[in-house]
């Protein structure tokens, strides 16, 4: 058994004919970085949220490391969209409150140790004692990726952490994020609008269909090396097989799987026919689009 | 340099201001000329004193009352004859009393009403319709129940200073961003430290401005419900100085009850400052 397992996940919010998803069933192994990729609307956020144990599903299960996830947990770090730092608190204060609501008898000195190190992975040493207002909006985000892993949780959950963001802030967050990922093995499943995002951090992009019905469509493997570096990675033939097929879905199929009850369709685009594979040169100046609307 | 020549310039027509209003009031209560001679004792028999001028009293006269009243504030020469400084005290007492314990009942109260939606909305009839009621309509009632004239006026000072506190406090709890909750559930924080920690702070701006206009209202109140129970306080010795037709007592007591009404309002926005985050 996978280390989390999504089995036949439903939502139906009160007052709708339609459930906003439904058969939605994947599996993240340990160590994994998976994306998920939709249309607004598909209830990505909705899956992300019955994970962290903040929403209910309407049906289905969620297993993580042999358990049923039902509320909240230590286990599971969250970042969110809006970074949701707490304003009156320090940069130091804010990864403190939630060191000590994973180790409430450590001491002071302890926590401020332990929190140290995660303000000085992310970069972020000589802000400690700033207040969230006078950080960029990168830096706040950098607070709020340091605060979910400084909990070392089992999984880390991220809600299209970077959106907020310009290019070259992301782009450098980006890289901290995998360098990060790489060294500490973290089980990571991230929402993103970002097709490039995807290729770089994932192992795995889930692409969801829209909805309402809503499914897990396909499964792309990305066949990249794993040190695929942001700079280099788009010399790579295969980036733009794997991107193409993304964008390809995104533009063009991504409505026809409504209500589809099929398991999802395991993909490695490039390296065996695809629809992906005929007419590259239309798609990439899809892809502008698409980038251009996110 | 600019704002540094605008509270420059800005305390300039202040201080003008005050110089034409002092000035204005000087010539508007010039004494008359006085007869003199034949009727002095007859004067004396009416009460009319020389100490006593006639008319409104002049800015000299004031000033020479707040002087002698300021340099021997706290005299107590039995119950009709207090030192303002004495009368503040009593007064500031029954406020700080009655807001207190106004905190006491409607910062938990608000906590509660705030966080669940149906109590918010169960009690919502009652705050409606308790809000607009002067709180001096409470006073026959709490002196017959009391029976005790200083306890009511702690009463009323409670029962005016209880609903900007509460309404407020409800507000900024029910407002707590959803964004800081859910960070708090995913960590597992526990009900009293989540109260404490997030709703608490979170709140706390809003709850303080329920505060500051309960302090105004409560210092508004305080001075007409002593006119009406009497004894001590600076209400009671502003009717006190009316009985007495000494105007020039009134007119000092009123620049007392502004000038530290404005030292209450001065101290609990510096308790907002300390408490306001910015986003």
């Amino acid at each position: 058994m996978a280390f989390l397992e999504i089995q036949d996940l439903r939502k139906a919010f009160p007052g709708q004919t339609e459930p906003v998803f439904e058969h939605i069933r994947f599996a993240i192994e340990k160590g994994e970085f998976v994306c998920i990729i939709g249309h607004s609307g598909c209830g990505k956020t909705t899956i992300l949220n019955v994970l962290a144990g903040l929403d209910t599903a309407s049906g289905g299960t969620v297993i993580m490391d042999g358990r049923e996830v039902a509320g909240p947990s230590l286990e599971r770090g969250v970042v969110f969209q809006g970074h949701a730092l707490m304003p009156w608190l320090s940069v130091m204060r804010n990864i403190a409150f939630a060191a000590k609501s994973k180790w409430p008898d450590w001491n002071e000195a302890r926590v401020q140790a332990h929190c140290q190190k995660f303000i000085d992975m992310v970069g972020l040493s000589g802000a400690e004692h700033k207040k969230p207002a006078q950080l960029s909006g990168g830096m706040k985000q950098r607070v709020g990726i340091a605060r979910a892993f400084a909990i070392q949780p089992k999984m880390l959950l991220l809600d299209e952490p970077f959106g907020a963001l310009d290019a070259l802030t992301r782009g450098t967050i980006q890289d901290e994020l995998v360098k990060i990922v790489r060294a500490t093995q973290q089980t990571v499943f991230m929402i993103t609008h970002d097709v490039d995002e995807a290729i770089l951090l994932a192992d795995k992009i889930l692409l969801m269909s829209n909805g309402p019905r809503a499914v897990i469509a396909e499964i792309v493997e990305n066949t990249l090396p794993r040190d695929r570096a942001r700079h280099s990675m788009h010399h790579d033939p295969q980036y733009y097989r794997i991107r193409n097929h993304l964008v390809d879905f995104l533009i063009n199929r991504s409505k026809l799987y409504s209500g589809s009850t099929e398991a999802p369709r395991v993909v490695r685009p490039g390296l065996e026919e695809g629809p992906a594979a005929s007419g590259e040169a239309p798609t990439v100046a899809a892809a502008r689009i698409v980038n251009l609307r996110h | 340099m600019a704002t540094h020549r605008l509270w420059l310039r800005s305390a300039a027509l202040s201080l003008l201001f005050f110089v034409l209003l002092v000035g204005a009031w000087h010539l508007a209560t010039l004494p008359k000329a006085e007869v003199q001679g034949a009727n002095d004792e007859y004067a004396k028999l009416m009460g009319k004193g020389a100490r006593k001028a006639e008319g409104f009293p002049t800015p000299a006269a004031i000033a020479a009352a707040a002087w002698q009243q300021l340099s021997d504030p706290f005299y107590d020469r039995g119950p009709n004859d207090k030192g303002i400084g004495i009368q503040l005290g009593h007064s500031l007492a029954r406020v700080g009393l009655g807001y207190l314990l106004a905190m006491l009942f409607a910062i938990p109260l608000g906590f509660v009403i705030g966080m669940s939606p149906l109590m918010y909305r169960a009690l919502d009839p009652y705050i409606q319709i308790l809000k607009p009621i002067s709180p001096l309509a409470w006073m026959p009632l709490a002196l017959y129940t009391i029976k005790d004239s200083s306890i009511s006026g702690i009463f009323v000072i409670f029962i005016c200073s209880v609903w900007p506190m509460l309404i407020n406090t409800a507000f900024g709890v029910a407002a707590v961003r959803r964004d800081w909750l859910n960070v708090a559930r995913t960590l597992e924080v526990k009900p009293l430290r989540r109260a404490f920690q997030v709703i608490l702070p979170a709140a706390a701006p809003t709850i303080l401005t329920g505060m500051r206009i309960s302090m105004g209202i409560a210092w508004l109140v305080i001075v007409a419900a002593e006119m009406l129970v009497g004894g001590t306080g600076v209400g009671y010795f502003v009717w006190n100085e009316w009985n007495n037709l000494n105007l020039t007592n009134v007119i000092f007591a009123i620049l007392v009850i502004g000038v530290v009404g404005m030292l209450l309002d001065l101290a609990i926005g510096r308790l907002q400052k300390l408490v306001t985050y910015v986003e």
